[in-house]
């Protein structure tokens, strides 16, 4: 790579002058987030030009090749730049399940014409994805899918039905896992599929959540054409990189507890509301009970560096990710637990532009998803127990 | 910095490992208790860290030591945790080394750091003078007299108090207790007249001394640092002792979870190995994640001493709140699950229990810290 530091304040100038002030300030609400695809309406136009600007470095997506629409940067280089961007408070331009999943998986068992048609524009923020795993009747039991994909020739003709599809009704494409041998072990049996959700016999359902929004669909298939080019690997094989992906999402999801910077600190809020004596919080109890959770998530952060540093030198347990997804997401939600009660009654408000329509209140009620989406908690720690402790049984 | 360890920190965890395994193990310990030794720790053992070089790992070159980093340090602390080994490593070698090498004159550290890296001088010290840690509540008074001082006051927990060679006394000379500025170190021979040491015996058995300084006089060049600013290089040199039980610790939790992984693969009940009771599989996989995560905090302590030293404070502070409460957890884990020979004497697991307990303690336990890091962080 270049020389680090000359790169650290080429990058730091670029950004200066490139990323709009408007895209420097913390995101007050998911609308702040930018997910791309076909129906994407800008929030801004700072958010637009943003995501052009960093798109045409490609920098969306730093460390995938430059061919396929990446930075191609090193490791290192990604580093850099992320840190950057964290010193000058740039948002993310673009955040997708095409870059942090789909994408790594075609890179990896995608043939050469999947990733030239698809990575490109997931790196521009052109087409947006939905991820079809999960079903009425497989949860954590993931394996168990029933979605049937059969052989007509030259395509597939799918039936079935996903469930827990993040933002299905917003996206353009779905990467989807369908069984294309009822009659091989559960596992042997899968396929992975990629399709345009305008194909004749897609629909979806929005399901109102607790924390009353909808980010989930429920998504239908009825004799659904997918051609065969669309098949990423080798048939039947399908549960090699649905464990992959499974692997990169646990990471992601864990790595939500480590939100940073991007929040105000829970000693910040609190000190709002029960407001401070002699130099710290009013409420000792709950002081102690932030800086214990300040402890543990600081050292978690260190971990997700220490494992990313482990993997690059080749010593990583493969299921570390395991560890990651379970303590992150445990973390994540003690997070808005202190975050609520640190709040008070102030971020009970479900509506209202004083709570920003319930920003904290429903952000908590949305983690108590974060230890069963992409694998429960106590999945994880089964895995744990049998890959890693190899315990008897497990 | 890679948050991981180098090929020569690696190679040195594996010496000491191996080292420790065969000349000191967890029988080591026990043997010194039972035979009530009166110096607490192994004079024979001490030469061989010295003659390995670690009783001056941390004394520069010029002196005579291996002038290595706080990740070196923190590495064979750990193993030591692994084994329980009694050692004034941590009080002569960490604690004490860092006060006399940031602080002391040359006349000062010609004097002594040499001594210490051949283990010639054991040192430690004196800090505490109640139940909990707490640096800045300092009474001991120290008043300026004619050529020199006089100390009087007491302190507890001193670290192989009743047998180190010199001690370092933190003491008020300005001030009222709880104030930052009035603090003075003091380099005291612990054979100085008005000087008494009641050694305690301590549930880890490792050692610790009540220290009562009755007018004990001391020369004007007595003073290590500055008179009345002690409390920035006693805050580095106790910060190298945290990162230092921080590993110490980190070695105890991960030697308990090993040996308790180990019992529920081999121990029957119910006609199964109870490693297959998934309530036990879970307790055993959230301690192995508390365990990662302890690593990655202690780590990075040490690198930051290293790298930063100045700026160390809160995330020396983190990671011996995260490394106490975890080991804390990982022992009653141990405990628990090994059942009613986890309560035996004669099994090792109850060692591990009671230095964990004292581990926590020393130089502030998981509370202090966590104070200590929310007052850096202004809440």
């Amino acid at each position: 790579m270049s020389d680090p530091e000359t790169f650290r304040k080429d990058t730091r100038a670029w950004l200066e002058s490139n990323c709009p002030p408007e895209m420097r300030r913390p995101p007050e609400g998911e609308e702040d987030t930018c997910w791309g695809g076909r129906r994407w309406k800008f929030q801004s136009d700072a958010q637009r030009l943003w995501l052009k600007r960093m798109a045409a470095k490609g920098w969306t997506v730093p460390e995938w090749p430059a061919e396929y629409g990446g930075g191609g940067l090193s490791r290192a280089e990604a580093k850099i730049l992320r840190e950057e961007m964290r010193a000058l408070g740039c948002r993310s331009p673009l955040d997708s399940f095409g870059i942090w999943m789909l994408g790594p998986a075609l890179l990896k068992y995608g043939n050469e014409a999947q990733k030239r048609e698809h990575l490109p524009k997931i790196a521009r923020g052109e087409i947006r994805w939905c991820q079809g795993y999960s079903e009425p009747g497989s949860g954590s039991d993931l394996a168990s899918l029933q979605t049937r994909a059969e052989d007509r020739g030259d395509y597939f003709v799918v039936n079935g039905s996903k469930i827990w599809t993040s933002y299905a009704d917003q996206a353009d494409w779905i990467f989807c896992l369908v069984r294309t041998d009822t009659k091989a072990p559960k596992h042997e049996g899968i396929s992975f599929v990629l399709f345009d959700m305008e194909s004749p016999g897609v629909s979806t359902s929005p399901i109102l959540l607790i924390s009353g929004k909808s980010p989930f669909c429920q998504t239908f298939f009825e004799d659904v054409a997918v051609p065969k080019a669309n098949l990423v690997g080798q048939l039947n094989k399908g549960w090699d990189i649905a464990k992959f992906l499974l692997t990169h999402e646990r990471e992601m999801i864990g790595g939500m507890g480590m939100t940073g910077g991007r929040h105000r600190s829970l000693g910040e809020v609190a000190a709002d509301t029960v407001g401070m004596e002699d130099g710290t919080l009013a409420d000792p109890l709950l002081r102690g009970q932030i800086a214990s959770f300040e402890v543990d998530s600081w050292a978690f952060a260190l971990t997700l560096d220490r494992v990313g540093d482990l993997f690059k030198s080749g010593q990583a347990h493969p299921a570390v990710s395991s560890m990651l997804k379970y303590y992150g997401a445990e973390l994540n939600k003690r997070r808005l637990e202190l975050m609520v009660s640190a709040g008070g009654s102030e971020v009970l408000e479900w509506e209202g532009s004083r709570s920003r329509d319930g920003f904290t209140v429903r952000s908590w009620l949305r983690s108590k998803a974060n230890s069963i989406e992409g694998g429960t908690s106590e999945v994880q720690l089964n895995i744990i127990a049998k890959r890693i402790l190899n315990l008897p049984g497990a | 910095m890679a948050l991981v360890l180098t090929s020569e920190q690696i190679m040195l965890r594996d010496n000491a490992r191996s080292f420790l395994a065969k000349n000191a193990p967890v029988a080591h310990l026990r043997k010194l208790r039972d035979s009530n030794d009166p110096t607490g720790f192994s004079r024979e053992l001490w030469k061989q860290f010295a003659q390995m070089g670690w009783a001056g790992i941390l004394v520069p070159p010029d002196y005579d030591g291996l002038g290595l980093g706080h990740v070196e340090a923190g590495v064979v602390m750990e193993e030591l945790g692994h084994t329980l080994t009694p050692s004034p490593l941590l009080a002569t070698s960490l604690v004490g080394a860092t006060a006399i090498a940031r602080a002391g004159t040359d006349a000062q550290k010609r004097t002594h750091l040499s001594r210490v890296a051949a283990g010639e001088l054991t040192v430690t010290l004196a800090v505490d003078e109640a139940a909990k840690h707490h640096p800045e509540k300092t009474a001991l008074r120290a008043a300026r007299g004619t050529g020199g001082f006089t100390l009087k006051g007491e302190k507890t927990f001193v670290l192989d108090g009743h047998v180190a060679d010199l001690v370092i006394v933190a003491a008020r000379t300005a001030g009222v207790p709880g104030d930052r500025r009035g603090l003075t170190l003091f380099l005291v021979n612990r054979e100085a007249k008005g000087l008494k040491a009641e050694r305690i015996a301590m549930v880890d058995v490792h050692n610790a001394a009540r220290l009562e300084f009755d007018d004990v006089k001391v020369p004007a060049d007595a003073v290590l640092g500055e008179i009345d600013a002690g409390c920035e290089p006693l805050e580095g040199a106790l910060d190298v002792g945290r990162a230092g039980v921080a590993a110490e610790l980190l070695g105890m939790a991960d030697e308990v979870f090993t040996r308790t992984v180990s019992y529920l693969r081999e121990r029957k009940q119910f006609g199964k190995l109870i490693g297959e009771f998934q309530a036990l599989q879970h307790r055993a996989a959230i301690l192995y994640c508390e365990l990662e995560v302890a690593r990655s905090a202690v780590l990075k302590a040490l690198q930051s001493l290293d790298e930063s030293f100045a700026t160390a404070s809160p995330v020396v502070s983190m990671a011996k709140a995260k490394a106490g409460t975890t080991a804390t957890l990982a022992v009653q884990e141990a405990v628990q699950m090994h059942g009613g020979i986890g309560m035996t004497d004669e099994f090792d697991v109850g060692f591990f229990m009671k230095r964990a307990r004292v581990g926590q303690e020393l130089f502030g336990d998981a509370n202090f810290h966590a104070d200590r890091l929310a007052r850096l962080n202004h809440y």
